[in-house]
């Protein structure tokens, strides 16, 4: 009991100080669906330019556990992120692909430092959320901001069917 | 009465009905997808003459003469083919990466004359025509016909290679890429017929789904000075596109080569 108490302080004050770090939080909601054959969805998470330009994957979920990456069937149902970068890359890819996620909110952390952003340079942005369902539809979400962070940042979009909230937290 | 009929049935299902017939039939080739990810990765492709598009309704696709070209060049079979009572079937499976060029070529004579005071007509190839028209055949018209069809599929991204020009017929040299089609851009293709850009040949563009529409709401268009075609597309699926051309045959003194080129093209919305 004392010692879990402990590991939980020691647990809470390494978060703490993560959360001091300057990085870049992404919160996605996969919606819940009630139908009778669900399958999660594909999701890619990227940051563009103002322009729109392609500059850096963070992340693909896509079913990666399928028999001869048979997966990567419906990659290009990512419609614009097969375009901007999918088609030029063979997956998977360390550090950016995962697993396929079920209903929930996910979030991943970004350091400032880490490889992915690291080269960023300054400038507006737009993080950008896509998602496509087997059987569903597709839907795409695009949250602005500023790189590097020089104050804390806060977007937030809701999707309407094939995403939930999406946050953007940026943290200098 | 009979003769005439059939030969009129063999040159349409020759996909040369837009040629000569009034009745504007189209030949096309319709596959299942353009743009492809993974591995193990198939298309199926449907072949057909038919009026409204894209749908089966008057013949199939006569697939002798396909050429199917991987992104590396390499001469790719045509699986399982078949003919059905409207339309053709045959399935391609992409091993590589990049661009592959489904195209069906149409070339030859076509010749009417009258014999005995019956008009009659006749289509073969350009070495046949002096054993095959008689020699008292009167008010003889001869014209050289150069068709090509083209599909094009991806596998990742796409690639150029197979669009390198020939010199011959009417061929397309994409300044956009035929699989890399997106509602609200502006797309670029250059025509060159016989290797000089195909300047002022009409264009059309007509996306399927006619059935469902009241109008056919083709798209209307020119090539300019450079054989370029420009377009923006607003609605996304997949379009007939279809150029036709005239110009002095090479091969014949006094005819007139009729020149004509036919893909399929998906649009996606962006």
């Amino acid at each position: 009991m004392q010692w879990k108490q402990v590991t939980a302080a020691a647990l809470l004050s390494v978060a703490a100080n993560q959360a001091m770090a300057a990085e870049l939080k992404v919160q996605i909601e996969v919606p819940s669906i009630d139908i009778a054959e669900y399958h999660r969805p594909y999701v890619a998470v990227w940051i563009e330019n103002a322009k729109g330009r392609h500059q850096q994957d963070l992340a693909v979920w896509y079913d990666l556990e399928m028999r001869d990456n048979e997966g990567t069937k419906w990659l290009k149902d990512l419609r614009l992120w097969w375009r901007r970068s999918g088609r030029q890359l063979e997956m998977p890819v360390d550090g950016i692909s995962s697993a396929t996620r079920p209903a929930g909110a996910h979030e991943m952390v970004f350091a400032a430092d880490d490889p992915k952003l690291a080269d960023l340079p300054a400038g507006e942005y737009r993080l950008v959320v896509e998602a496509a369902r087997e059987l569903g539809g597709r839907e795409l979400l695009r949250l602005p901001f500023q790189w590097p962070a020089e104050a804390a940042q806060k977007q937030t979009q809701q999707g309407e069917h094939e995403l939930g909230r999406v946050a953007l937290e940026l943290t200098p | 009465m009979n003769i005439k009929r059939l030969s009129a049935c063999a040159l349409l299902a020759l996909g040369l009905g837009t040629a000569m017939n009034a009745q504007a039939h189209r030949t096309w080739m319709l596959p299942s997808a353009t743009v492809l990810s993974g591995e193990n990765t198939w298309v199926t492709v449907d072949g057909a003459v038919s009026n409204s598009l894209f749908y089966f309704e008057h013949f199939p696709l006569q697939l002798g003469g396909l050429k199917i070209t991987s992104p590396t060049g390499a001469e790719v079979e045509a699986q399982n083919q078949a003919k059905g009572k409207y339309r053709s079937t045959f399935d391609v499976e992409l091993k590589e990466d990049g661009t592959y060029t489904l195209e069906m070529r149409r070339q030859g004579i076509f010749a009417r004359y009258t014999q005995d005071g019956e008009p009659k007509r006749w289509f073969g190839r350009a070495e046949k025509m002096e054993r095959r028209i008689p020699k008292d055949a009167q008010d003889l018209q001869i014209s050289e016909v150069d068709n090509r069809m083209q599909v094009f599929v991806t596998k990742g991204a796409p690639s150029d290679e197979t669009f390198k020009p020939t010199g011959d017929g009417l061929e397309l040299v994409p300044v956009t890429h035929p699989n890399d089609l997106f509602t609200g851009e502006e797309v670029t293709f250059q025509f060159l017929a016989d290797g000089q850009p195909a300047k002022g040949m009409e264009a059309v563009l007509i996306r399927g789904g006619i059935r469902y529409r009241d109008d056919v709401d083709e798209i209307k268009l020119t090539t300019d000075d450079e054989g370029h075609l420009k377009v923006t597309f607003e609605e996304p699926g997949m379009y007939w596109l279809n150029l036709k051309g005239e110009q002095p045959s090479t091969e014949i003194e006094g005819a007139t080569k009729r020149l004509g080129y036919t893909a399929t093209l998906e649009v996606l919305p962006l």
